[in-house]
């Protein structure tokens, strides 16, 4: 589902972030990106959402060479997988229901499957409640669990996350590693970037380990 | 196609949400976007009055054209038989429309009314006044260099102690306005790019305003057609507002100026009725300005897309 071949990322400054890294993804599979910042695990999600293209090397996502895909069918490709952030990006001037949509109105769905959808989506993640609430009425927990919701609401099968829990307490943590694992569960393909080691020391899942730009090792536990 | 009879249904859904959504983002900052509709409204509002008082200027010069005339003022010694026969003869040439007969006592009548000398002219001992034979050039004659010739041929004439052409201010009034009506079309461009960049500064306000939705919609898959739209709606909506607000104002002014100058035209007895806005004026003033918001809009969401694409 994803999978590195012999991949460089070099940036304007000479730096090189990512050198010669192959790996592999399976369909339906659930990984930990790890390693220590600055490491290149940003740099990484970044090529698979194609907000940066790798200088060399080829990156295969769900089938697709991201090398040939031009600018204009980046916006379509983006929609096949969920993007979850640190820093949620939500939108603080519209209520969580309209966060949740924004995807499903950017694909053009009609009103009636866009409520059914984000209602569904929501109850999965326990906010079906707070719809009508803006964002910065929640608690940081739940802000991140509308991210959750809106990178899942238009039911990609790649869910990515920017280290997810990087601003939560461990019990809070937990709650949203199990979210992911859920829908990991219905064959979603989940790739979570994370320095949070006591968490995932806990867990039953690869671990894709950088080192300065290189793979360091892959761990199965 | 039931398909696609559906999501064309969606498609129109959402452009009419985007275009209700952009207005409602407006009426949430009344002041600001009130004083760039007037910005916009009183730039629309120059060149187009300006293009009004042009129109009416003409219609005073036409009319003044259909009347253009040549007098044509006899020797002293001009006797009506002779009259008969020259009048006649003029009416034979081609370059000529109608011609009208005036007796010296005629015109001394006429003087007597309009100048109201009429005790001092009874002093006189004889009439002094010639008499006079109006002649109307054809239509065709009326061209400069065709009137110019007419002129000198009936100058010639023997019987003709002076023939007037009162129409050199005529055509002075023609080359002002000629001149005016470049000078607006300049100051319409001009002003049309002003409104182009005070609806491009806005929007690129409301883009560095929104910067953080627009990484967001770009994050989860939204075009740059996606991204434009409300921006588009945005300026769409300045515009054609500008353009009502531009036609308010022209209504407003004409009607203040209406009153004085009807009463002027009655004073020179004229025809004259101040024209206001024709339907064409009507519609052009806010499709130029719905025309000119989307196109700054376009242009400002064009520059700025790209800087916002997340990289």
């Amino acid at each position: 589902m994803i999978q590195f071949t012999d991949v460089y990322k070099r940036y304007q400054n000479q730096h090189e972030a990512l050198s010669g890294l192959s790996f592999n993804i399976d369909k339906g599979e659930m990984a930990f990106l790890t390693g220590h910042s600055g490491a290149g695990k940003s740099t990484l999600l970044k090529l698979i959402a194609l907000i940066e293209r790798s200088s060399h090397g080829q990156v295969l996502i769900n089938n697709q060479n991201l090398s040939r895909l031009p600018q204009r069918k980046i916006p379509y490709y983006r929609r096949q997988i969920g993007l979850v952030f640190q820093d949620h990006y939500l939108l603080h001037d519209r209520t969580v229901f309209d966060n949740v949509a924004l995807p499903l109105v950017i694909a053009g769905e009609n009103h009636r499957e866009i409520g059914r959808r984000v209602r569904a989506s929501l109850d999965k993640v326990g906010l079906l409640g707070k719809e009508r609430n803006l964002p910065i009425a929640l608690s940081g927990g739940e802000q991140q669990r509308v991210g959750i919701a809106r990178a899942v609401v238009n039911r990609p099968p790649i869910l990515l996350a920017d280290e997810p829990t990087g601003n939560l307490d461990p019990e809070l943590s937990r709650g949203i590693m199990q979210l992911f694992e859920q829908f990991n569960q219905v064959g979603v393909t989940v790739f979570i970037a994370t320095h949070d080691h006591e968490l995932i020391k806990t867990l039953p899942y690869r671990q894709v380990i950088l080192q300065q730009g290189r793979l360091a090792q892959q761990e199965t536990q | 196609m039931k398909f696609l009879k559906f999501n064309f249904k969606n498609y129109v859904l959402r452009h009419l949400q985007v275009m209700l959504f952009s207005l409602g983002q407006m009426w949430r900052q009344p002041l600001a976007s009130a004083m760039t509709v007037f910005v916009i409204g009183i730039a629309l509002a120059m060149p187009a009055g300006l293009y009004v008082l042009l129109q009416n200027l003409n219609q005073v010069s036409n009319q003044w054209d259909d009347a253009s005339q040549i007098s044509l003022f006899m020797s002293q010694d001009f006797t009506d038989p002779q009259a008969k026969i020259f009048t006649k003869n003029l009416r034979s040439w081609p370059e000529i429309d109608t011609v009208r007969y005036q007796t010296s006592n005629k015109s001394l009548e006429e003087f007597r009314q309009l100048s109201g000398l009429g005790d001092l002219l009874d002093t006189l001992p004889s009439n002094p006044l010639p008499a006079v034979v109006i002649v109307s050039p054809s239509k065709n004659s009326l061209r400069p260099d065709a009137i110019g010739s007419l002129l000198a041929r009936l100058e010639n004439l023997s019987e003709v102690e002076h023939a007037q052409l009162d129409m050199e201010w005529l055509q002075r009034l023609r080359s002002i306005s000629k001149t005016g009506q470049r000078g607006i079309s300049i100051l319409a461009i001009l002003l049309s790019l002003s409104v182009l960049l005070v609806i491009g500064n806005t929007i690129r306000l409301a883009i560095l305003n929104r910067q953080a939705e627009i990484k967001v919609t770009k994050l989860v898959g939204g075009t740059n057609a996606f991204v434009r739209r409300p921006f588009l709606y945005t300026g769409f909506w300045y515009g054609t507002l500008g353009g009502i607000v531009a036609w308010l104002t022209l209504l407003f002014t004409l009607g203040l100026l209406s009153g004085p100058i009807n009463e002027l035209s009655q004073l020179y007895n004229s025809q004259f009725t101040l024209q206001w806005l024709t339907s064409q004026t009507f519609l052009a003033l806010p499709i130029s300005g719905m025309s000119l918001g989307v196109l700054g809009a376009w242009l400002a969401v064009g520059r700025h897309l790209s800087a916002i694409e997340p990289r």
